[in-house]
């Protein structure tokens, strides 16, 4: 077990975010170390997908503030910040993966552009170091260098995941936001990317925020786990802790609710 | 005021002085679109009514217009163009590039250098050089606010990586005053290099997309490139078939169906140019020869 410092990497306080009069989520708080993986979970609708939507900055909340301690300025209040300093760090120092690689990925070129890309956004310009590097981590995420040129469209979605991750990791990000990363999967392609994510957040030292439904995928990855349910965190505690002594009656339900081969 | 029924230049005064304030502001902010309210005009989209539109913003009794299609004064768009100002306009027009004070052009630029006194204007189908990488027009406007152009490289990447080379030939994307990522219309990269540090006042015009932009005199133009891939203009091993010109952009003529061809300068006027000065190209008669035979008939 690593020694997990002392300073956040993230301090959520009070995040509320209404659509109307109608509520996502409503007063979370927690705090985030470096090193660490928290998993969300819940059912459909519960507010976890706004909740991320918010951390990392996709969604101004109605109220609550994010801080991040950055790498070179010290903590920021995300949503104080200006426009290109958030959008520069979302470029730089996170990244996200979506529940569909549609989302995350330019389908139309190829996959070492897609990997460049974020390289290309940060000054990057040439050509020969761009797409070593992005071979290199191609064959990080187990994708054969001959596949380079390949158009995300002729890679199986499991592929297509795995390129996702690659194009999220090539600028050395600490924090990591994951939207059901697992989702659509058949099991065995699922067990190799759990297997390969667990490996480079451990060796990369990164940061995780993971939402899913699936608390099997929770429990292999996840640090500590908060569980939502219409809006609010019912339950936090250490992963092992939550599933197997679970407090709150709707963390019972859930747990109960897995089905056993 | 020749045609009766319509305002000088065709367009009404109010809407010229609303395209020339948009003129300023693209002028003022070089590279940047500005939007203008684009009118109908008496041709379809496609084939001028931006460039149009600028144009008769901007001229004026005493100018000389020549407007070019392709590098050539005398291909239709070309001509109607030209008698569509002479008509409403009552300016003189002419094919030579000297003589010319607005330009009104589609695809090129003059191979003859041009001057502080002349104005080019650019007819744009696409303004919108992020238009292909990013479909939302909400996002580019906030990419060029931010100055967020690492997605134009993509687009070059993908050429190098498939081609060997940046394979775009046309509408090569420029940065220009090292600000703002611009579309310099279908020219060929060419003539890029004569978007750079020009003495003319160049100014595009967006009719469908309802844009005006601006590249003032002197003013830097950079076309993008990797550092180990710089850009390149095109190359060709022939010279114009006809006035045996080696440094201008030439069009490839095939001449009959057993793979005879010939290349020849796309700018007609510089072609005609060197040809009344004396040079002769391979394929080529001399000036006066041609007069001779012109005369015959």
């Amino acid at each position: 077990m690593t020694m997990i410092p002392q300073t956040p990497l993230l301090r959520v306080e009070g995040l509320t975010h209404y659509y109307g009069s109608r509520l996502g989520c409503r007063d979370v708080s927690f705090d985030l170390y470096p090193g660490e993986v928290l998993g969300i979970v819940g059912e459909s609708g519960s507010g976890k997908s706004t909740l991320l939507s918010c951390l990392s900055a996709r969604q101004d909340p109605s109220s609550g503030r994010v801080l991040y301690q950055s790498r070179h300025d010290g903590e920021i209040d995300l949503y104080r910040v200006s426009e290109p300093r958030r959008r520069l760090l979302m470029r730089t120092e996170w990244g996200i993966v979506h529940q569909n690689p549609r989302d995350g990925l330019r389908m139309t070129v190829s996959a070492g552009a897609n990997i460049g890309e974020r390289l290309m956004a940060v000054g990057a310009r040439h050509y020969g170091d761009i797409r070593d590097q992005a071979i290199d981590w191609l064959g990080r995420v187990e994708i054969s260098d001959d596949r380079t040129d390949d158009l995300p469209r002729t890679f199986s979605g499991g592929m297509q995941q795995r390129l996702q991750i690659a194009r999220n990791l090539v600028t050395q990000p600490r924090l990591i936001f994951m939207d059901e990363p697992t989702g659509g999967l058949d099991v065995s392609v699922q067990a190799r990317l759990l297997d390969l994510l667990r490996g480079l957040v451990s060796s990369l030292g990164l940061s995780v925020i993971i939402v899913t439904h699936d608390l099997a995928v929770a429990r292999l990855l996840a640090h500590r786990l908060m569980v939502m349910k219409e809006g609010q965190v019912v339950e936090t505690g250490l992963t092992d802790q939550v599933l197997d002594d679970p407090h709150h009656p709707y963390t019972q339900l859930l747990v109960s609710s897995v089905l056993q081969v | 005021m020749t045609d009766t029924g319509y305002n000088y230049a065709y367009l009404d005064e109010q809407t010229k002085r609303m395209i020339r304030r948009a003129i300023l502001k693209a002028v003022a902010v070089p590279g940047y679109q500005v939007p203008f309210a684009g009118r109908e005009m008496p041709l379809p989209y496609g084939w001028g009514t931006g460039g149009i539109q600028v144009t008769a913003a901007i001229i004026g009794q005493d100018d000389t217009l020549k407007v070019i299609d392709q590098g050539a004064d005398d291909t239709t768009n070309a001509v109607s163009i030209r008698r569509f100002f002479a008509r409403t306009a009552a300016v003189k027009t002419t094919e030579k590039t000297v003589e010319a004070t607005v330009i009104q052009t589609r695809h090129r630029i003059p191979e003859t250098p041009l001057t502080e006194n002349q104005i080019m204007v650019y007819q744009v189908p696409i303004p919108e050089p992020l238009r292909w990488m990013e479909p939302r027009e909400t996002e580019t406007r906030k990419m060029h606010a931010l100055q967020e152009y690492g997605v134009m490289h993509v687009k070059l990447y993908e050429d190098i990586a498939r081609f060997g080379h940046i394979a775009t030939t046309y509408d090569y994307p420029v940065m220009v005053n090292d600000r703002y990522l611009m579309a310099p219309s279908p020219i060929p990269k060419f003539d890029n290099p004569k978007l750079n540090n020009s003495p003319a006042l160049q100014l595009f015009g967006a009719g469908r997309e309802k844009r005006i932009y601006a590249v003032p005199p002197y003013t830097p133009v950079k076309s993008l490139d990797f550092t180990d891939h710089p850009f390149e203009v095109q190359r060709w091993d022939d010279c114009c078939a006809l006035c045996g010109a080696t440094d201008s952009f030439l069009d490839e003529v095939i001449t009959d169906d057993k793979g005879g061809r010939m290349y020849v300068c796309s700018d007609s006027d510089y072609c005609g140019d060197r040809r009344a000065a004396g040079h002769v190209g391979p394929q080529g008669v001399d000036a006066d020869a041609y007069q001779r035979a012109t005369a015959a008939e």
